[in-house]
């Protein structure tokens, strides 16, 4: 059915958690995201690489509802899914930490964690205590060191709020989680927690796209990656069947090396 | 993995906070409320100063609260729409149209039905004013949220189409208010609670204080949270209720001159003893309605999913879509309620002349936004405080009624004011960025 199924090793033969077929959106013309296929099965990391503007993220937003897509299908868990908005991506549990990492500059992190999901009274009132509480114990376990629980994330610093960001997609049980750039604005130590962190959510089962520009990142983090050029898909690999150098020539060049499984955006 | 968890289990991963060690952190006082009610205060009492001490007296001070409650009530709506970064030109307007469709209907309609001073007569004209107040905003956010025209477009247009509706409901003509109930609520001698009843609801606002501050104390506790001292707490009860009580001294201060007392007490069938009647007027109808308005919009804000979610907006339009939100509804809700609340100010306003005209209101969009801004709202949108623009409103209102005193023509005035709104927001721009 799907061509990259075939690559997949025996420990994810089972029903892909996502599987995005001959996903196209254009803007204003030009074809953004051009026919591009992935998947992602239970606790595995895939690696999504690509230059800046090769619609890594654009793609990623088709599938957190953010954008729709104009032609293609998207499966979860083997269902055909329709996810015409973030609300709809969130039912299906998947969650995003975007680049931007999304957040209300004005409120505090319990706000920003239980944003559009609020915690609420029997009296139909939002339950800040109880949302204060909640946010206590998601932020103990990422960033023990957090006190501003009370303060607007205005005021945090780019790793806490980056750990804000992280606490609100893994709060509500994901079984899917996209990463943008998870690490653009961390220092050498956060960022290896972001990497412990992955590696915890996969064991748990948890499928992972991680989307970078940046090979050294995710090359260690990822079961596979696949690699978009220019809105169309270089090709997708196996990270034990590929070395570095050859992913760079797939970003870079968009020449499929013999262990990849070539797309349409392969250079011949 | 994370199961979301809402028991109430002690949190081990924050101890709690080192005491707080400044006076005003312990009682979690906003310190820019605090300077506004400063402000409040110096300009009275300058004023009192400048015009031999007739500003602070217990009829001006009564005067300047009833002045104030239309444009408080509808600066309540303008902190949300600041706030989610759009803005609304069109409440003056709206008030006089919404002042001209509620004359036309009572009068028109109502009283043939119900007959005159019917209780019915009030409540219908309210509701069919809030009606259409909420209708028109609600057009306004259609227009803005699901077409995409700017705010500032839309409600300026909006100025000019309400102004010319509000000539077109009665070809020009000045509707008189008829039903006394009506009345009521523009505030003056009928329109006040007398002593007694203010007294009432001091006790019911000072008990309020009292059980709001003890709910909160135990929410936190049910979860183990750091808690304020006693002593904050018992502070910030004990400044509370003073307020009101200082209120309510001054209001039952202001007595009905002799004649009125007399008239009155001949009403009421009251023995008018020989050294004279001293009757109180008491809290105003519209200041009660104002207060009853600051405080729903208040508990909106604060505690309601859609205010969170407005406040969201005004922070990041895209983080709150990308969270779920729908900000379009949302937009279309904020412009509406605005609409309705201008027909609050309406209600008030019409009600204390006496009569709807259709030039009602003009100019009030100015003062509303700029009681909003003097009261903290940020124009960059995602930070307000209702209470903070209602003590705006009353700061606005507290200089123009100053000047009036003191003699100063219209058009001082005029300068007064606009430098004065410059001065404000330069001063919590400067705040802003020294204290963040």
């Amino acid at each position: 059915m799907n061509s990259l199924a075939t690559t997949a090793p025996a420990a994810r033969t089972g029903t892909p958690l996502v599987e995005m077929r001959d996903i196209a959106i254009s803007f204003g013309g030009i074809r953004a995201v051009d026919n591009v296929s992935v998947d992602l099965y239970p606790g595995e990391v895939v690696g999504l690489l690509g230059h800046n503007g090769a619609g890594k993220s654009t793609l990623i937003k088709i599938l957190a509802g953010a954008y729709r897509q104009d032609s293609g299908e998207i499966r979860i868990g083997g269902q055909k899914a329709e996810i015409a908005n973030p609300r709809d991506a969130k039912r299906l549990g998947i969650e995003t930490i975007y680049q931007t990492l999304a957040l209300a500059d004005n409120v505090d992190a319990a706000a920003n964690l239980f944003l559009g999901r609020e915690l609420m009274t029997p009296w139909g009132t939002l339950d800040d205590v109880a949302m204060e509480a909640a946010t206590r114990e998601v932020m103990g376990r990422l960033n023990p060191n957090f006190r501003k629980f009370k303060e607007p994330v205005r005021g945090l610093s780019g790793g806490q709020r980056q750990s804000v960001a992280i606490a609100r997609a893994i709060h509500f049980n994901a079984k899917i989680l996209i990463m943008d750039e998870p690490t653009a604005a961390l220092g050498p130590q956060e960022t290896a927690q972001v990497g412990e962190l992955i590696k915890q959510l996969k064991a748990e089962g948890i499928g992972i796209f991680l989307i970078s520009h940046d090979i050294h990142d995710v090359f260690d983090l990822a079961d596979r990656v696949s690699v978009m050029k220019n809105g169309k898909l270089v090709g997708s690999a196996r990270t034990s069947d590929v070395t570095k150098d050859e992913v760079l020539g797939m970003i870079i060049l968009g020449k499929c090396p013999p262990g990849a499984t070539p797309g349409p955006g392969a250079s011949l | 993995m994370t199961e979301t968890t809402t028991a109430a289990t002690p949190v081990p991963s924050s101890p709690p906070q080192t005491a707080p060690t400044s006076f005003i952190r312990a009682l979690e006082i906003d310190v820019r409320f605090l300077g506004m009610i400063g402000a409040l205060a110096a300009i009275w009492i300058v004023f009192d100063i400048l015009a031999d001490g007739t500003f602070l007296t217990p009829r001006n001070l009564w005067n300047l609260s009833v002045q104030s409650s239309s444009i408080a009530v509808m600066s309540t709506g303008m902190v949300l729409i600041i706030v989610m970064r759009h803005i609304d030109l069109s409440v003056g307007s709206i008030l006089g149209v919404t002042g001209m469709i509620m004359a036309v209907f009572q009068v028109s309609y109502l009283l043939p039905t119900f007959g005159f001073n019917h209780p019915a007569v009030m409540a219908l004209t309210l509701v069919a004013g809030i009606a259409a107040g909420a209708a028109i905003g609600a057009l306004h956010g259609f227009v803005i949220a699901y077409l995409g025209v700017p705010a500032f477009i839309v409600t300026l247009g909006g100025l000019l189409v309400w102004r010319g509706a509000a000539w077109a409901v009665a070809e020009g003509k000045t509707i008189p208010l008829v039903d006394d109930n009506f009345k009521l609520l523009g505030g003056g001698a009928d329109g006040s609670i007398g002593a007694t009843w203010s007294w009432v609801v001091a006790v019911i606002a000072c008990l309020a204080i009292a059980f709001a501050t003890v709910q909160a104390r135990r929410q936190r506790q049910r979860f183990h949270f750091p808690l304020k001292p006693v002593w904050a707490e018992v502070t910030t009860i004990t400044f509370g209720c003073l307020a009101v009580i200082g209120a309510t001294l001054v209001v039952n201060a202001y007595t009905l001159p002799a004649v009125l007392a007399r008239r009155y007490a001949e009403a009421a069938g009251i023995e008018v003893p020989p050294e004279g009647l001293s009757v109180s007027f008491g809290f105003a109808v519209p200041v009660l309605v104002a207060l009853a308005v600051g405080i729903i919009m208040t508990f909106v804000t604060n505690r309601t999913r859609f205010g969170r979610y407005v406040f969201a907006i005004g922070g990041n339009p895209e983080a709150a879509e990308l969270a779920g939100i729908n900000t379009k509804r949302v937009t279309l809700a904020v412009f509406a309620l605005m609409g309705a609340l201008a027909a609050i100010g309406a209600a008030i306003s019409t009600a204390r002349l006496n009569s709807a005209t259709n030039a009602q209101g003009t100019l009030d969009e100015l003062y509303v936004i700029a009681a909003a801004v003097i009261g903290g709202t940020s124009l960059a949108g995602g930070s307000g405080t209702i209470a903070g623009a209602m003590i705006g409103a009353l700061v606005m209102q507290s200089l123009q009624s100053g000047m009036v005193l003191m003699r100063v023509d219209t058009p001082y005035q005029n300068i007064v004011v606009g430098i004065v709104l410059v001065f404000a927001v330069w001063i919590d721009t400067v705040y802003r960025k020294r204290f963040k």
